[in-house]
C-alpha cells in the first residue's frame, strides 16, 4: 500500500493510509494552534474562503431587511428621523453638561489625563445573520484586517461592553462576547470600587462573579464598569448590573449574577474601537511590556498624577494589582501627551460618582508640593494639600 | 460504480454546509442536525471512492472555520467517521433504514465524543448536555437526507 504521493495520494492508497494522513494532519493543525500564532495564516486563507459562504447565508435576511427598509413610508421614514433627532438633541446636552463634569472633575483631581473619554476611533460593523456554534457565544461581524480591525480589539454596543474580537479575517471577525462560558472580564463595581471578574455563562443575559467573598460588599443594582486590568478593554466602560447576590452561610464566596447592559441577541450593529495610545486609561498594547504593564494600566493613571516628581508617592500596601513602582511612575507621566479637552466625550463613563475607596481601592497618596512646572490650573495645587486622601 | 458523482457531491456538500450555519431561532438550531456530518457520511457510504476521507477532511476544517475555536477538531473527528464509514460501506448500505438510523446515531455519538474530548484537552469545555441533542436528530433526519441525497445521486448515474 501507500504508493500514492502527493496529489494522488488523494485517490491511490487504501483508506487506511489515507486516514493516517489526514488524522495526523488534523492532529498537527490542533497542535499547532493551540501552540501559537503559527497558524493565522492558515485561518486567515480558510477565513477567505469561508465569506463568501458566510455571505451567502446572511443574504437572505439582509435582503429581507433591505426591502423593508426601502418600503419603508415617508411618514415612517419623517417619524425615526424626527426621533433620532431628540435623541441627538439630548445626548448632546448630556454631553455638554458630562463635559463640563469632567472638567471640574479633573481639576478637582489635578488629574489631566484620567480623562475616561479615549475611544480615538470607532468604526461601526454590522453583525453577519449567520450560526457559528450554538452553544458558544460568538458572532461575526463584517469588518476585517482590511478595515483595520485587530485580534483583541475591544467591541461595544450603544449600551455597553458587548466582547472582543478572537479570529480576524480580511472582510469578517470573529467576536466572543463577555457572555461566553469561556470569556472573563475584569470589573470593578461602580459603587465601591471592588475588583473582581465577570465569567461568562453561556446565557446571553448573564454574567456570574463567581470571586467574590461572602462578606464582600455588593448589592442588587451595581453597576459594573471595566477596570482595564488585563489591557484588552479601556478602563470605565459599563459592562452590566448585578441582578442576584446569594450568600450561603457555608460557602466561603458569594453567589452574585449580573446582567450584560449590551443586548447580545438583539444588536444589528457593534462598534469596535481603537484608542488613544500612551493613555493611562486606555488598554495597554499586548506587545508593549508584557504582562507586567498591562495589569498596570489603571492603576498608574489612578495612583500617579500626571506631574514630575511622582516618586513621592507610595503605594499602599494593599493594592490588587501588586503596585506600579517607581520607575514605571516616573516615566509614565513624562512620555504621556499633553492633556486636552475629550473631543468626544462617552456619556457612559462616570469615574467621578466613585464612591469612597474601599481597602483595596486606597490609592498612593500624593503628598502635597510645591506647585509643578507643568502648568496645572492655578487652585488645583491648593486643593491637592488639605485633600490628599481624595481619589486623584 | 464508474462515473463518481463528484459535482452533485460538492454541491450538497456546500448546501448542507449552508444549511448547517444557517441562523435559526435558538431551540430550533439546538435540534438541528449537523447536515454536512450526514451528508459526508452519506457519499462516504452510497459512493466511497468519491470523497472519501479527503471529503470528511476538508468539510471539517470549514465547520472548524465557522464553529471551533481550535482549528483541526471538526476536521479530525470527521476523518475518523468517514474512515469508519467508508470501510463499512457495504454492511451498512445493506442494512434497512431503520438499522441504518442506529448505526448513523452512533457515528454521531462517536463524532461527538471525539469533539467533546478535544474541547476538554484543549481548554473549551461544553459542558451542556445540549451539545448531544444533534445525535439523536440526526439518527431521526438521516433518512430523509439519505433519499434526498439518493434523488440526486440516482440522477447523476
Amino acid at each position: 500500500m501507500a504508493f500514492g504521493t502527493g496529489a494522488s495520494s488523494a485517490r491511490g492508497g487504501s483508506p487506511g493510509f489515507r486516514f493516517t494522513l489526514y488524522a495526523a494532519l488534523s492532529i498537527i493543525i490542533m497542535f499547532l494552534d493551540q501552540r501559537g500564532a503559527w497558524l493565522e495564516q492558515v485561518r486567515y486563507a480558510l477565513n477567505i474562503a469561508a465569506y463568501p459562504i458566510q455571505l451567502a447565508v446572511s443574504s437572505p435576511s439582509t435582503a429581507w431587511r433591505w426591502m423593508q427598509e426601502s418600503a419603508a413610508t415617508r411618514e415612517a421614514l419623517r417619524a425615526e428621523n424626527e426621533r433620532l433627532t431628540t435623541r441627538n438633541r439630548e445626548l448632546e446636552l448630556r454631553s455638554m453638561r458630562y463635559e463640563a463634569l469632567a472638567h471640574e472633575n479633573d481639576e478637582l483631581r489635578g488629574l489631566k489625563e484620567a480623562l475616561p473619554p479615549v475611544a480615538e476611533r470607532w468604526l461601526v460593523a454590522e453583525v453577519v445573520d449567520i450560526q457559528l456554534n450554538n452553544l458558544r457565544q460568538r458572532v461575526l461581524v463584517n469588518r476585517g484586517t482590511r478595515n483595520g480591525v485587530f485580534k483583541g480589539q475591544a467591541v461595544l454596543d450603544d449600551k455597553g461592553l458587548l466582547g472582543q474580537t478572537t479570529h480576524v479575517g480580511p472582510w469578517s471577525a470573529e467576536v466572543i462576547l463577555i457572555t461566553d462560558p469561556e470569556h472573563a472580564v475584569p470589573v470593578q463595581i461602580e459603587r465601591t470600587g471592588l475588583r473582581t471578574i465577570a465569567v461568562g455563562t453561556g446565557d446571553s443575559v448573564s454574567l456570574a462573579l463567581p470571586y467574590l467573598p461572602a462578606n464582600a460588599d455588593v448589592k442588587t443594582g451595581d453597576v459594573l464598569m471595566t477596570s482595564g486590568l488585563g489591557g484588552v478593554f479601556p478602563a470605565g466602560y459599563p459592562v452590566g448590573r448585578v441582578a442576584e447576590v446569594h450568600r450561603d452561610a457555608v460557602q466561603p464566596l458569594a453567589q452574585v449574577r449580573a446582567e450584560p447592559f449590551a443586548s447580545m441577541n438583539i444588536d444589528r450593529e457593534v462598534m469596535l474601537v481603537w484608542f488613544r495610545e500612551g493613555h493611562p486609561a486606555a488598554p495597554v498594547s499586548a506587545t508593549a511590556d508584557g504582562e507586567a504593564k498591562s495589569g498596570n494600566a489603571r492603576m498608574q493613571s489612578q495612583a500617579v498624577p500626571p506631574r514630575p516628581k511622582p516618586a513621592a508617592t507610595v503605594p499602599a500596601p494593599g493594592q490588587a494589582a501588586g503596585a506600579a513602582s517607581p520607575g514605571d511612575a516616573a516615566t509614565q507621566p513624562v512620555k504621556a501627551p499633553p492633556p486636552k479637552p475629550a473631543k468626544p466625550p462617552t456619556p457612559e463613563s462616570k469615574d467621578d460618582e466613585e464612591g469612597p475607596p474601599t481597602e483595596e481601592d486606597v490609592p498612593a497618596k500624593p503628598e502635597p508640593k510645591s506647585p509643578t512646572p507643568q502648568a496645572v490650573a492655578p487652585q488645583t495645587a491648593d486643593l491637592q494639600a488639605p485633600a490628599p486622601q481624595a481619589h486623584p | 460504480m464508474n462515473a463518481e458523482p463528484r459535482g452533485a457531491m460538492l454541491l450538497t456538500a456546500l448546501i448542507a454546509l449552508i444549511l448547517t450555519v444557517l441562523p435559526l431561532p435558538t431551540y430550533l438550531a439546538l435540534v438541528r442536525p449537523m447536515f454536512l456530518v450526514l451528508t459526508v457520511l452519506y457519499w462516504s457510504i452510497a459512493s466511497p471512492r468519491a470523497g472519501g476521507i479527503a471529503l470528511g477532511f476538508f468539510s471539517g476544517l470549514l465547520l472548524d472555520v465557522f464553529q471551533s475555536p481550535v482549528l483541526g477538531e471538526h476536521a479530525l473527528a470527521l476523518s475518523v467517521i468517514t474512515y469508519v464509514a467508508v470501510r463499512e460501506h457495504q454492511k451498512i448500505r445493506s442494512k434497512p433504514a431503520f438499522q441504518q438510523s442506529l448505526i448513523v446515531f452512533a457515528v454521531l455519538v462517536a463524532y461527538e465524543s471525539i469533539l467533546f474530548a478535544i474541547d476538554g484537552w484543549t481548554h473549551h469545555p461544553i459542558s451542556s448536555p445540549l451539545r448531544w441533542t444533534h445525535t439523536v436528530t440526526g439518527a431521526i433526519f438521516w433518512a430523509p437526507v439519505a433519499a434526498v441525497l439518493n434523488a440526486t445521486n440516482d440522477r447523476r448515474r
